[in-house]
């Protein structure tokens, strides 16, 4: 591939530039600014990101896809022996994800953590080779499976944070999130398509599936790189597309820990100590507790998708296809929603979603119905990942210390997802006790007083924008 | 990694992109030559599978019906063109779960010469399937969701067809549900495996709610279903409707295995045949003291096997290679 970078000396610097001239039709913004130039690309480093989550979810999808079909007609087991308490698993995951979260910070290396996380994935797609018609071996798979989805995210999420200014954060996220949703969008196809060449064999599956993600493990250890180009060096190539350096970013309180800094020797390690300290500091803190309560606003995905299906009395032919309806509204306007939260600040845009959110609730048992009732109601739960997943974490990382950005993005997710597995169980006893319809407005009704309350948590503090 | 140059490690990507691509090709297509279909096992002779009342036994071979005589399930097996994953028949009456697309099955009410009557478009995986004694009623159960990996949302939904007015019961969870004597309401509620009385009204199911899984007797004019007794999974009504064969989870795990059991109506007792084996199915009724079920090989291969009700005796091997068995005498 041809790039514009033939001297080898600025390699260094400019890793993967030839990668992220593939995304350069992302529009510079008008505007002479030098400062707003070098953010007009998303860095190398973002896109070699994007590319190793596009990858592994083409592999996670192909497995999902095929699942259900592989446990009850490849194997005949009966789906429902394996009883899987969810809370257990995010109870685990959550505690691994910030321990996950605070090793990469400790040792400094959270390209090496992120890649354990996927290699852990990665097997898990042999496991269930190998665990044969045993339905607690293809648990313990699945467990691991999704263990190696808990450890690498934060550290993915930190190292987009580190390749990125603070100002271009929400494209960047924008960026890598769309890669992971075309990824999980290709999935089934590719699943499909391996299962009619190897005449219905879900072996076969399950290894193109380790094979993809296992290509997926060489492309992150290959381009994915540990220190972004920070320039400690006079060499730094100022024109070059995929400089990084946010050399004149905002120092404020918050901030002025994280500009990025040239290699530490290790005298500076960060401790325990310091990671449980991270809570004292008042913006983090009222970051956390905006998650928590974000989390708090969703039912979650699978309660949505059943209400419309029995609505709608769906098969099964359809019922996945909710899924993908996500997928695709939630690539389509993860760029964009990324764009906007640069331009007018991140918050809107997360408390836009979670509104897009309690529409999507209200819309269950509302006024609509058929076609227009999925479409809109799929758009609008695609909108609320597209405004919120990155956008969240391009709000956090800049109020987050360089040290310890990796706890911190652990820390928010887990609380995220903590405050979810609570909302579900509480959204499961309001089913109980008044029935889906007024369940599902009553939960429209929690969203709307969570955004108000994030309002008023994150309004005018400084340096959360 | 720094130290490769942008040369070297496009190079070492081309190479892992080939060998993973050619591992991934090379095991598919020696999945693809595994699963030639080893030509159509055609044995026994040339007459036509029927469902009209006699003594033999209907069951499936290799995805397709056949029956056996009843006095010698061993011996040659009529094999019909018709292919189904899950049957069962009473009265000439017979019920198929199959697929319609790759993607999607469908229930398939089917007369005594095995022609389609009615269909059902089904949304799931063919899991039971039952017919009511007088052959005017059929039910069904498949398995829904699994819809992401990352959720362990399996749960089955149960329907029945009254072939006479064709008026449908999609799924069980439109009735009512009382529990414990009063009306009972919950998200997980689920349905699976029905079992028709001589009635045509009356019915038994399992209905699992709260980690807990229930016998319960359906009331089809009502539209209820009452839950009787707790652990019992998959029932089967006795001809004579005094006992229902089912399986019971192991100190009520289903993670440990089922015990294939006899319940008394009258008494409430319980009995344990004598299948050590866990049996994951829902056993039929060959005649008023003999229960037949699927049992699988390690490699998922299924045999019919046979067992007394009452307890006594041994487990037999009935029919071997074959699955989803479904008496056709009166």
């Amino acid at each position: 591939m041809a790039h514009r970078c033939p001297q080898e000396p600025q390699e260094r610097e400019t890793t993967g530039v030839y990668l992220s001239t593939v995304t350069s039709p992302v529009t510079a913004p008008p505007g002479g600014d030098p400062r707003r130039r070098r953010i007009a690309l998303v860095s190398g480093n973002v896109v070699a990101l994007g590319t190793v989550s596009l990858i592994t979810d083409v592999s996670a999808e192909m497995v999902t896809a095929v699942l259900p079909l592989y446990l009850v007609l490849g194997l005949h087991v009966s789906p429902l022996a394996y009883g899987v308490v969810d809370g257990v698993y995010t109870g685990a995951t959550a505690v691994l994800r910030l321990a996950g979260g605070f090793v990469a910070d400790r040792f400094r290396s959270r390209k090496l953590v992120a890649g354990f996380g996927y290699t852990l994935s990665a097997v898990a797609k042999l496991g269930l080779l190998l665990a044969g018609r045993s339905v607690p071996a293809i648990g313990a798979v699945i467990a691991v499976d999704r263990l190696g989805k808990g450890v690498r995210t934060a550290p993915r999420d930190a190292l987009i944070t580190e390749s990125t200014p603070p100002e271009a954060l929400g494209r960047a996220f924008g960026v890598h999130r769309t890669m992971d949703s075309i990824g999980a969008f290709l999935g089934p196809l590719v699943a499909l398509a391996v299962l009619a060449a190897a005449g219905e064999s879900y072996d076969a599956v399950f290894v193109t599936s380790f094979c993809i993600a296992a290509l997926a493990v060489v492309v992150l250890a290959l381009f994915v790189r540990e220190r972004p180009a920070a320039a400690p060096e006079p060499l730094a190539a100022p024109e070059s597309a995929a400089a990084l350096e946010p050399a004149t970013a905002p120092a404020s309180a918050a901030t002025s820990e994280s500009a990025t800094a040239p290699e530490q020797p290790a005298a500076d390690k960060v401790l325990l100590k310091a990671a449980f300290g991270l809570l004292r500091d008042a913006p983090v803190r009222r970051l956390a507790a905006a998650s928590c309560l974000l989390g708090l606003a969703t039912i979650g995905d699978g309660f949505v998708y059943l209400m419309l299906q029995r609505r709608e009395e769906l098969s099964l032919v359809w019922f996945p296809m909710l899924a993908v309806g996500t997928s695709l509204a939630y690539l389509l306007l993860a760029v964009p929603l990324g764009i906007l939260a640069d331009r007018i600040g991140r918050l809107p845009v997360v408390l836009g979603g979670y509104t897009a959110l309690g529409l999507a609730y209200l819309l269950l048992f509302g006024p609509v119905g058929g076609w227009p009732l999925l479409v809109l109601t799929l758009a609008l739960h695609g909108l609320f990942y597209a405004a919120t997943d990155g956008v969240l974490i391009a709000l956090a990382g800049p109020v987050l210390p360089a040290r310890l950005r990796t706890t911190g993005i652990a820390v928010v997710q887990t609380g995220q997802a903590l405050a979810y597995l609570v909302s579900s169980v509480l959204f499961g006893l309001a089913w109980q006790a008044w029935g889906p319809q007024t369940a599902s407005r009553a939960a429209a009704a929690g969203v709307a007083v969570v955004v108000v309350a994030t309002l008023l948590l994150l309004r005018k503090r400084g340096p959360v924008r | 990694m720094t130290q490769l140059s942008n040369k070297a490690r496009i190079g070492v990507l081309a190479a892992a992109v080939v060998v993973l691509a050619g591992a991934a090709a090379g095991y598919t297509a020696l999945a693809a030559d595994r699963a030639e279909p080893a030509a159509a096992t055609g044995t026994g002779q040339d007459a036509a599978v029927t469902l009209t009342p006699g003594p033999r036994l209907l069951t499936i071979t290799d995805r397709h019906l056949a029956t056996v005589a009843a006095a010698d399930p061993t011996g040659p097996r009529t094999v019909s063109t018709v292919e189904c994953l899950r049957v069962y028949a009473a009265a000439g009456t017979g019920v198929c779960l199959r697929p319609q697309t790759a993607w999607a099955y469908e229930v398939v009410v089917l007369d005594a010469d095995l022609r389609p009557r009615q269909t059902v478009a089904v949304p799931g995986l063919p899991n039971r399937a039952r017919v009511s004694p007088s052959g005017r009623f059929v039910a069904w159960t498949v398995f829904v969701g699994g819809d992401s990996y990352t959720s362990s949302g399996f749960s089955t939904r149960t329907g029945i067809l009254d072939t006479r007015t064709g008026t449908t019961i999609s799924s069980l969870e439109e009735l009512t549900v009382i529990h414990e004597g009063k009306p009972y309401r919950n998200v997980d509620v689920n349905f699976w495996g029905v079992t028709f009385a001589a009635d045509d009204n009356r019915f038994y199911a399992t209905m699992s709610t709260a980690g807990r899984r229930y016998l319960v007797r359906g009331d089809l004019a009502a539209r209820t279903v009452e839950t009787l007794r707790d652990n019992v999974e998959c029932p089967s009504l006795s001809p004579d409707g005094t006992r229902i064969a089912f399986k019971q989870a192991i100190d009520a795990d289903p993670q440990r295995g089922w015990r294939l059991s006899v319940l008394d109506l009258a008494t409430m007792r319980v009995t344990q045949t004598a299948e050590q084996t866990s049996v994951d199915d829902q056993a039929a009724w060959l005649d008023g003291s003999t229960l037949g079920y699927t049992l699988r090989q390690d490699d998922g291969r299924p045999d019919v096997w046979s067992v007394p009700a009452d307890g006594t005796g041994a487990p037999r091997l009935l029919i071997p290679g074959a699955e989803s068995p479904a008496p056709l005498a009166v």
